[in-house]
């Protein structure tokens, strides 16, 4: 069952719009490595993990991958606040307020929208324990390149707590790897 | 409203928050670290009073029955809303 704190888990700051940033930013949103598939990718292998401690962390980090597409959606929202529409064409968000005027929606820079196979769930414990450090990996690389398309110290701030998150939930998957693969070792001597 | 009072207390909440999130994804892969399971506790302590002390200035941080509803208004739908906040 899931809860909702009324409060963001980082305090979201920008200097001021920019809904070119808010283009790039929205792919971690509803992107390929963004937290919507982080998300949805952990907290859906957790019901057939072996065991409790691979259930604990997908869990737990599935949870606050879900905080952090707020994060982000709220990175956007301040990006695009008071933003007059002659600047959401020229910065080439005028396909998506076609179809979505102000709001967010689940889309990759390019507005190619999320879609499942972004996530991937096989069964095999060993495979998906790759696949979720794969996927911090390359959230961590995309946060890179997000840093490097803008100069704004508080976006840049948000940017890299989001980045820093990625490298710790690596770690953690890392250890659950192990783990997993003691378990599978075990389980072999029966 | 001045949000400036309001966003300078969530983000102490914020802070131990953060915290209490980071002592809790260690301890999922290391059940048994005493100092982390110490410190962990020491953390939701904090976090508590902090919490409780907003929530009489600001309303419930919490629904679904976790926090308590304060004066005579369901105030969990009034503004700023999460990413409405100013900080």
């Amino acid at each position: 069952m899931w809860i909702y704190e009324r409060k963001i888990e980082f305090p979201v700051r920008v200097t001021a719009p920019d809904p070119r940033m808010a283009k790039y930013i929205i792919t971690q949103y509803g992107g390929p490595e963004g937290e919507l598939s982080a998300s949805l990718r952990y907290l859906n292998m957790r019901y057939t993990m072996p065991t409790n401690r691979a259930k604990g962390v997908l869990t737990d980090i599935g949870t606050e991958e879900m905080g952090h597409m707020e994060i982000v959606a709220t990175l956007v929202y301040k990006l695009l606040e008071g933003v007059p529409i002659e600047a959401i064409k020229a910065a080439d968000l005028g396909s998506h307020y076609a179809d979505h005027g102000r709001a967010l929606w689940w889309e990759n820079t390019a507005g190619v929208p999320w879609i499942a196979a972004y996530v991937s769930a096989t069964n095999d414990p060993i495979a998906d324990l790759h696949e979720n450090m794969a996927a911090e990996q390359k959230a961590r690389a995309v946060y890179e390149n997000l840093l490097h398309l803008t100069d704004d110290p508080l976006v840049k701030d948000t940017l890299r707590w989001l980045r820093e998150r990625e490298v710790v939930h690596f770690q953690r998957f890392g250890e659950t790897l192990m783990y997993i693969e003691d378990y599978m070792q075990q389980k072999k001597f029966y | 409203m001045s949000t400036s009072g309001q966003a300078q207390m969530l983000i102490e909440i914020q802070k131990l928050q953060f915290a209490a999130v980071e002592l809790n994804l260690f301890l999922d892969t290391h059940p048994n670290d005493q100092q982390a399971l110490a410190l962990y506790n020491q953390v939701h302590h904090e976090l508590k009073q902090h919490v409780e002390k907003y929530e009489q200035i600001y309303g419930p941080l919490l629904n679904y029955g976790y926090s308590r509803a304060i004066q005579n208004t369901w105030n969990w739908v009034e503004n700023p809303w999460p990413w409405e906040i100013k900080y």
